[in-house]
């Protein structure tokens, strides 16, 4: 079955990940800018980071027939040090023009300070004034609950951002119907320690909501599963879904959020 | 699905879930020392588990979430340790 994994951190998986994943039936790539898992030292190195999230990575998805975008921003694990965020930030419209960026993120907080919130309402200010579509990472584990919160009332401050052109990723139980609420779209990832399960997953799914919704594997250097979306969708297909309906949360949902930015090119037929 | 399906499809599964919590438990208890915060943020999420009210995983999100509202001054450092130690502790604030 074809599906989009909208939010894969392929810079850290190997090429056999790509090929595994389209042998699965993965019709795109979405990769949001993320952590490396340590601090980069200089602006430059993001700036060089960007370049591989603009040029190369999507080179490298194409050997595989693959469609790659990404997202950019300095995420909020680096946001502590405000004089390089506000470095990075000042590069990021340079790299809005390029063909595969589909808007800002993932932005976020990670442990919900004061300094995170700032540097996320100066990336809302970013997106707003170049129009572009966010994607929003929430907290791990016992932050995510606050750090949702306090992102969805920046949102709400702002009040520039269309509360569907802007994704809520991460969400579990107890965040899913906050988000939803405030009419965002929203993001479940399946991991196989944090964030949820396949069959959790779909238990929200099913009592949630079937349509602003998407899932997606986060896959990075960590403990993760680039091919935990078609996982689910065998998941599905054991509770009885039927394949139209799979089809439209793997492939569908994801389709018609993306699109809001012209650049995605698939479609839903 | 109905009930009957869900435990054809989920009861194995959840069985051997529900001894490893078993066997996790009798494992701390067997240990030396003294636990941190987490063992009774634990035991105190578990309670849910009993409860009748149907939102069982949010109870225990939420039983392991930090409730407060306001940004903290700094991060104690860059990662989650799955509980939240209460009030006036370095990372509870």
């Amino acid at each position: 079955m074809r599906y989009i994994e909208p939010h894969g951190h392929m810079v850290s998986r190997t090429t056999d990940d790509y090929e595994a994943m389209v042998y699965a039936g993965c019709a795109a790539v979405c990769e949001p800018a993320f952590w490396a898992g340590f601090d980069r030292g200089s602006v430059e190195g993001f700036r060089d980071y960007f370049c591989q999230l603009t040029d190369y990575e999507p080179r490298r998805a194409a050997r595989f027939g693959l469609p790659h975008y990404s997202w950019l921003c300095i995420n909020p694990k680096e946001s502590e040090d405000m004089v390089l965020a506000e470095e990075v930030l000042s590069i990021i419209p340079d790299f809005l023009g390029c063909p595969n960026v589909l808007g800002i993120g993932e932005i976020g907080l990670n442990k919900n300070t004061r300094n995170e919130l700032r540097i996320l309402e100066r990336h809302i200010d970013v997106a707003a004034q170049h129009g572009q579509l966010v994607l929003v990472h929430t907290p791990h584990l016992e932050d995510k609950l606050k750090g949702t919160r306090l992102i969805l009332d920046a949102i709400r401050a702002d009040g520039r951002l269309v509360a569907d052109r802007v994704i809520i990723d991460h969400c579990e139980e107890h965040t899913l119907g906050l988000v939803l609420d405030r009419g965002h779209w929203a993001g479940i990832t399946l991991y196989p320690e944090s964030k949820t399960t396949p069959a959790r997953a779909i238990d929200m799914y099913e009592q949630y909501s079937r349509q602003n919704l998407w899932l997606n594997s986060a896959c990075d250097w960590g403990r993760s599963d680039p091919l935990s979306i078609p996982k689910t969708v065998l998941e599905m297909r054991r509770r009885g879904h039927r394949e139209s309906a799979i089809e439209g949360l793997v492939y569908g949902n994801p389709v018609r959020f993306l699109s809001q930015n012209p650049r995605f090119q698939l479609r839903l037929e | 699905m109905t009930k009957q399906q869900v435990l054809d499809l989920y009861f194995m599964d959840a069985r051997s879930k529900l001894i490893d919590i078993a066997a996790f438990l009798d494992r701390l208890d067997r240990a030396e020392g003294q636990p941190d915060f987490r063992a009774g943020e634990f035991r105190k999420a578990l309670e849910w588990m009993q409860s009748a009210d149907q939102e069982r995983a949010k109870g225990v999100l939420l039983s392991l979430s930090d409730p407060t509202t306001e940004p903290i001054a700094k991060a104690p450092g860059k990662g989650a340790c799955g509980a939240w130690p209460g009030p006036g502790t370095e990372e509870g604030r």
